[in-house]
């Protein structure tokens, strides 16, 4: 079964040299169709059983269920949803959970991760063990095994609502969560969040300015600072012609439990402790494999020609870097969103807890699993879409 | 080699200054150059006092390490007594008492064997022949049923014995099969290429829990009626399937990485694809990935603790059970921690040993 030359084979030119079971097209597209059928055939067996089967069990198959009343609770929810409502919508909530949970997540496990690799080259021994440390740890322990941990330590360890700690004034953790207190809500904040989004737009369009501005006269404007300020100052500005409104939602302890404020549940707060340290163990040994790739003479060349440590990081370093750092994190990215389902172990309703739940009151077991797969599945493929939209923005121009 | 004698004369020795030498020189070179380090320093320091002694107390000083008859253990400290007392169920789970002999001699056999493993010069001839011989050595003790042992039904494996089952027959099973994947995936014939891409993309793009949750209430739909398959077989089934496409694509990196000239050089003298790949191709491809290989044995062992959501009796399940009953109840860090540390140090042996090989395999190209 040798493989075909792609430009059809020799046994075109010389007609009767080559017996046709000898010859590689032949032979690969036998080979071809062999394998073919043969998957063919165990697919068609596969699903005649399937077929017997739940005809035998009385399972309807297709997504009618979906219309179907749920009649289960979910713990949390980003939109509104009670037990009344039907199948597809408690679905949705567990994709919004697992959603919130993953960006969160991935937010988080960037900011750590280049953290904790950059600590690893630093020159301080201290810092450098510690951060040696923490991703061997991490990296070593079962990220399920983490993820009991740290539920165990909220519903165990942590006292109750009444004797709640407070580590800093207005967070409270206890057996019910983390919870702390946000400005109270306000028609200000609407429009500081327009003026934080006018404030990006002005600064994208200052660089492009001061981009052209460098060009023709060889000035260079210091955007990084003006847009920083820029971002701080309109919304602050905002707040300010607004009146001010300092009035705060408190987590207050009533009865038994806190009212008021924003809460985390120990399940969320468990999943996204777990997620975050044991995927920014791996982000980190990626950050710092990525910047030891980097030549020690590009550093020496770039400070040889007057640029400051700053600019030596942001226009030398960084875009070498990012460059040999952006495809791994990407997987590591998906790694996490895909280990975001290990929620249902601790149950935090994401998308895979819900279906688990919706496949155990239904009995659609291949209808709730394939779902599960083409979720994920969507979800990584459109990840790795982007990333490589954007790989391609960063690789290397060659002349 | 002589003293240079003529030198001291012409200039007198300038010993540098005590506070860059010896300890108070390291101290100041590693941790206080500079304002920024110093304030590192200083902030770990703090950290490190925050946390530091008062995890000693409650980890040594408060700590219970061993139970008085009857009372449930209380007070500030760690019980670490739950570990002692359960230690056998957590590690081998409804393994016969009496018999656990069998899955302490078959673990010491496998720690054996990769400690054989470690030295590279033994990757001769017999390396093959010597892990099958004790793989079925290692069935025997566990199975029984020849020697007079009695028979274990696979159903009572449990325990730590489990965890290695499903992560060894998940890597001895995935990888020829993930070898097949990365050849296919190479291959120029479109069906064969397209049939392993697709498979390959869509085990990677899905986690792990959903090809065990297809195991546990999809694989029974695809048996005929009356045939039913061990839960645990099927959960090793899932681990193959999921660990094989991991292994493609490690094995892909390694074909790609083979120089265009061997491949030709092969064809040149006339060896079918067959003999190419068996006699020149993948012997090189396979030795460059042998570090990332073992990467995957690691990920395939820590994963294979998630088959606890399957309700099979892994490490995690025993110690859970323990945690569910009520005396235990409440001690699940203590017992979380003992944990940790086992699944570290496994996975620290084999990742040292990855290393190793790295540096051993670096020079030899």
């Amino acid at each position: 079964m040798s493989a075909p030359t792609p430009q059809g084979s020799p046994a075109e030119e010389l007609p009767q040299a080559v017996p046709f079971w000898r010859d590689p097209a032949k032979r690969a597209l036998a080979f071809q169709l062999v394998v073919l059928i043969i998957v063919g055939a165990v697919g068609y067996v596969l699903f005649s059983n399937t077929q017997a089967n739940l005809e035998r069990q009385n399972i309807a198959s297709g997504f009618e269920f979906l219309e179907k009343e749920a009649s289960f609770e979910i713990g949390e929810s980003l939109i509104d949803y009670s037990a009344a409502d039907r199948y597809s919508r408690a679905l949705l909530v567990g994709l919004l959970n697992t959603l919130k949970v993953s960006l969160i997540g991935i937010v988080l496990t960037l900011a750590l991760g280049t953290i904790v690799g950059i600590a690893r080259l630093s020159h301080n021994w201290l810092v450098s063990k510690f951060s040696a440390w923490f991703i061997e740890v991490m990296q070593n322990i079962p990220v399920l095994l983490q993820l009991f941990f740290w539920y165990a330590i909220f519903y165990e360890t942590f006292p109750a609502p009444r004797q709640a700690l407070n580590p800093m004034p207005g967070v409270y953790l206890c057996n019910r969560g983390l919870l702390f207190g946000v400005p109270e809500s306000h028609p200000i904040h609407t429009w500081m969040l327009l003026a934080f989004i006018v404030a990006c737009f002005s600064w994208w369009g200052f660089n492009r300015w001061a981009h052209g501005f460098q060009d023709r006269t060889g000035k260079a404007l210091p955007v990084i600072r003006m847009g920083l300020t820029l971002c701080i100052l309109l919304p602050a500005v905002t707040w300010l012609i607004g009146g001010a409104p300092t009035a705060m939602d408190l987590p207050v302890l009533k009865g038994f439990n806190f009212k008021g404020g924003q809460a985390l549940t120990p399940e969320f707060c468990a999943l996204l402790f777990g997620l975050v340290l044991y995927t920014s163990a791996f982000v980190a040994e990626i950050v710092r494999a990525g910047i030891q790739a980097i030549n020690r003479g590009q550093v020496e060349a770039a400070m040889s020609i007057g640029l400051k440590p700053g600019q030596v990081l942001r226009l030398v370093i960084l875009p070498q870097a990012l460059r040999v750092i952006i495809p791994p994190v990407t997987s590591q990215m998906m790694n996490l969103t895909k280990n975001s389902s290990l929620a249902v172990a601790i149950g935090y309703p994401d998308f895979v807890a819900v279906t688990n739940t919706t496949i155990n009151q239904t009995g659609q077991a291949i209808e709730g699993v394939a779902l599960i797969m083409v979720v994920y599945l969507f979800l990584s493929l459109s990840t790795s879409a982007f990333m490589n939209w954007y790989n391609k923005r960063m690789a290397l121009v060659e002349r | 080699m002589s003293e240079p004698v003529t030198t001291t004369s012409a200039t007198e020795e300038i010993k540098p200054p005590v506070s860059n030498v010896g300890v108070l020189g390291w101290i100041k070179e590693n941790l206080f150059d500079g304002w920024f380090n110093t304030t590192l320093t200083l902030l770990t320091l703090f950290v490190l006092y925050k946390v530091l002694p008062p995890f000693v107390q409650w980890a040594f000083i408060d700590a219970i390490w061993s139970l008085t008859e009857g009372a449930r253990p209380g007070g500030d400290g760690a019980v670490w007594a739950v570990i002692p007392e359960n230690v056998r169920f957590i590690l081998f789970g409804f393994f016969p008492e009496g018999q656990t002999w069998r899955p302490i001699a078959a673990i010491l056999i496998l720690f054996a064997l990769v400690f054989y493993s470690k030295d590279l010069t033994n990757w001769n001839r017999f390396f093959g022949p010597i892990w099958t011989v004790g793989i079925l050595v290692m069935g025997v003790l566990m199975y029984g049923g020849i020697f007079g042992l009695p028979v274990v039904e696979t159903s009572k494996w449990s325990g730590f014995p489990l965890t290695l089952t499903l992560s060894l027959f998940g890597m001895v099973g995935a990888y020829p099969l993930g070898v097949l994947l990365a050849l296919g995936r190479r291959s120029r014939m479109p069906a064969i290429k397209s049939l392993c891409v697709v498979y390959i993309e869509l085990i990677r793009g899905v986690p792990l829990i959903s090809l065990l949750f297809m195991s546990s209430v999809m694989f029974p739909l695809f048996l005929p009626e009356g045939m039913t398959i061990d839960k645990i077989l099927r959960a090793q089934i899932a681990i193959i399937l999921f660990t094989a496409a991991y292994i493609a694509e490690v094995v892909r990196g390694g074909l790609q990485a083979i120089p265009k000239g061997q491949y030709e050089a092969a064809e040149s003298l006339g060896l079918p694809y067959g003999l190419t790949m068996r006699l020149i191709i993948l012997p090189q491809a396979l030795k460059i990935v042998i570090p990332p290989t073992v990467g995957i044995l690691i990920s395939a062992f820590k994963d294979t603790s998630l088959v606890v959501i399957i309700a099979l009796y892994d490490l995690l399940k025993t110690t859970q059970v323990t945690l569910s009953n009520p005396k235990w109840m409440g001690f699940s860090t203590e017992a979380y921690i003992f944990l940790a540390i086992l699944y570290f140090i496994c996975c620290y042996v084999m990742s040292s040993f990855s290393r190793k090989l790295e540096k051993a395999l670096h020079t030899g190209r």
